[in-house]
């Protein structure tokens, strides 16, 4: 189980090549990758704030939750802090699994339960100002799916 | 008792400071709140609304009603975006 929190970028492709690669019994792994999205061209940059401790700890429980509820191989959680310019990658997620069910379920729990219950809070700094990103009522109930 | 209290994203900007260390002898987060809430205008209007707060004890998410015996950290932040 691999659980990282940097400011620093990450090389998507470097990391899924190392991911579960020494397992022999893996025939399916799965990624998530997300990015700083600007719909509208506004925006300057996305400031991500966590809870240092904390941070480390919420993903690691949620992460050996998937191991454990679906029998993974792996799994690999990557999420940066700091301020990130549209375009830049926010963070990834990674499951590794015999087959492919088990390893699409695991990455869409990670998701959901990253969003809700892992200690980072964005503020998007736009040309018309900056605001605190407010958690949505379906990023909540997207959890009671799991 | 002696706390260390934490303030996350707009819960940190409207008190002004990311952390503080507190005497109180409150026994409950709730306690704790009404014990903040009297001290300055910052600190009521931060906590004008505990439907849009949440609160973690020792870095673990509680309820506003749970005790504070021997808990050593207190963090009160907005509900968390991640991903």
């Amino acid at each position: 189980m691999i659980v990282r929190v940097q400011a620093e970028d990450f090389d998507t492709g470097a990391e899924l090549a190392d991911f579960a690669a020494d397992r022999q019994d893996v025939g399916a792994v799965v990624s998530f990758t997300g990015v700083v999205r600007d719909s509208d061209a506004m925006l300057d940059r996305m400031e991500i704030e966590h809870y240092p401790g904390m941070t480390e700890r919420a993903l690691t429980d949620i992460a050996a939750t998937a191991m454990s509820r679906w029998e993974l191989a792996d799994a690999l959680v990557i999420h940066r802090h700091g301020a990130l310019r549209p375009g830049e990658r926010i963070m990834m997620v990674a499951t590794a699994a015999a087959h492919r069910r088990a390893a699409f379920e695991a990455a869409d729990f990670l998701m959901d339960y990253l969003k809700s219950r892992a200690p980072f809070w964005k503020k998007e700094v736009t040309r018309a100002g900056e605001n605190w990103v407010a958690a949505k009522d379906d990023d909540e109930a997207a959890l009671g799916r799991w | 008792m002696t706390l260390d209290i934490l303030y996350f994203a707009w819960v940190r900007e409207r008190i002004g400071e990311p952390r503080e260390r507190l005497e109180t002898s409150a026994k409950t987060v709730a306690g704790l709140v009404e014990e903040l809430r009297a001290r300055e205008p910052r600190y009521a209007a931060a906590f004008a609304d505990l439907s849009a707060l949440r609160v973690a004890l020792d870095q673990e998410l509680a309820d506003f009603d749970a005790p504070l015996d021997g808990v050593r950290e207190v963090a009160f932040f907005p509900p968390m975006t991640g991903g």
